[in-house]
């Protein structure tokens, strides 16, 4: 009883705190000058029809090279706590069931192609590397789920995971050389604005990120399935 | 209209929350959880910011819901053993 009373006054105190953010809340009439800069010059400096990924990629690009870092941290600490010693004694796992399996069949193709579609496009449409990669990992884990004894090749996911990291911080060393700055996307040709292959080094960079991330998602599934036998 | 659609959605992402700690069932309250994430991806899109909401709706209602998921299976597997 007084635990729920503690509760219920701790509550209280959060409510008073953001009562003044939603009372005078006023929203913002007119863009910062950083944003308005961006929405300005962000489509011809770097041709990239998305602006949130021009942002994203080439203006705030070295942030998201510290996530990617990060969720790499994230995916190696999983990854080495988890760490287990294979067992010889195999408990027979359950099989799935058969709408489970028949729908993994047809669905599975159909999910990884359009997590390549996300990051391919994420320059022209909403999404980018980050949301395909999560596509592709979610993907993964249903065939996961549909069959008891699918199994991931770990040197295949390594291998693609370390390549694709190497080759975006390369690039942002290209861009360091041939362009501008470090990750400036516009050593490649800019290319006709709107189409598959225009703003530069982003559809490549986003690509890498694109694979880097779904390999480490799938590798963090991959150990917690392994842990749970 | 927007208003009114934001207020339901925030409505229904209310009960839901206050479901998945009322809840006595950890499965169902996983799944509570998995819809508040679903539900704040459709605010999202609703906001214009489909490029949040994808991510939002792949990571909160999808990877995280299967992590829990393996987490109770374990917990659950450790209780029948020990």
């Amino acid at each position: 009883m007084v635990k729920k009373i503690f509760i219920v006054i701790i509550l209280g105190f959060f409510a008073v705190m953001l009562l003044p953010l939603a009372k005078d809340f006023t929203p913002f009439q007119e863009l910062s000058p950083v944003a308005e800069k961006y929405v300005e010059d962000g489509p011809e400096e770097l041709g990239s029809a998305n602006l949130v990924t021009s942002v994203i990629v080439t203006y705030r690009g070295l942030d998201t090279l510290g996530e990617v870092a990060v969720l790499f941290i994230a995916a190696a600490g999983v990854g080495f706590f988890l760490r287990k010693e294979e067992k010889g004694d195999k408990t027979p796992k359950r099989g799935s069931s058969q709408i489970l399996q028949s729908g993994t069949a047809f669905l599975f193709p159909l999910i990884l192609a359009f997590g390549v579609y996300i990051f391919l496009h994420g320059h022209l449409t909403p999404g980018g590397g980050f949301q395909g990669g999560v596509v592709i990992a979610s993907g993964m884990v249903l065939l996961l789920l549909s069959s008891a004894s699918a199994k991931i090749n770990e040197n295949v996911l390594h291998l693609v995971e370390s390549l694709s990291g190497a080759s975006y911080v390369a690039i942002g060393i290209l861009g360091l050389v041939l362009a501008t700055g470090f990750l400036d996307n516009r050593f490649l040709d800019l290319g006709e604005f709107g189409t598959l292959l225009s703003a530069g080094a982003i559809p490549l960079i986003y690509s890498f990120i694109g694979l880097k991330v779904g390999a480490e998602l799938v590798g963090i599934v991959n150990n917690m399935q392994k842990d749970q036998s | 209209m927007t208003t009114i659609i934001i207020a339901v959605l925030g409505a229904i992402m209310i009960a839901a929350a206050v479901l998945a700690i009322v809840q006595k069932s950890l499965l169902s309250a996983v799944i509570a959880a998995g819809a508040i994430s679903l539900l704040a991806s459709l605010l999202y899109i609703v906001l214009a910011a489909p490029d949040v909401a994808m991510t939002e709706a792949a990571i909160g209602s999808g990877l995280t819901t299967i992590v829990f998921l393996f987490a109770l299976n374990k917990i659950r597997k450790e209780d029948k053993h020990g």
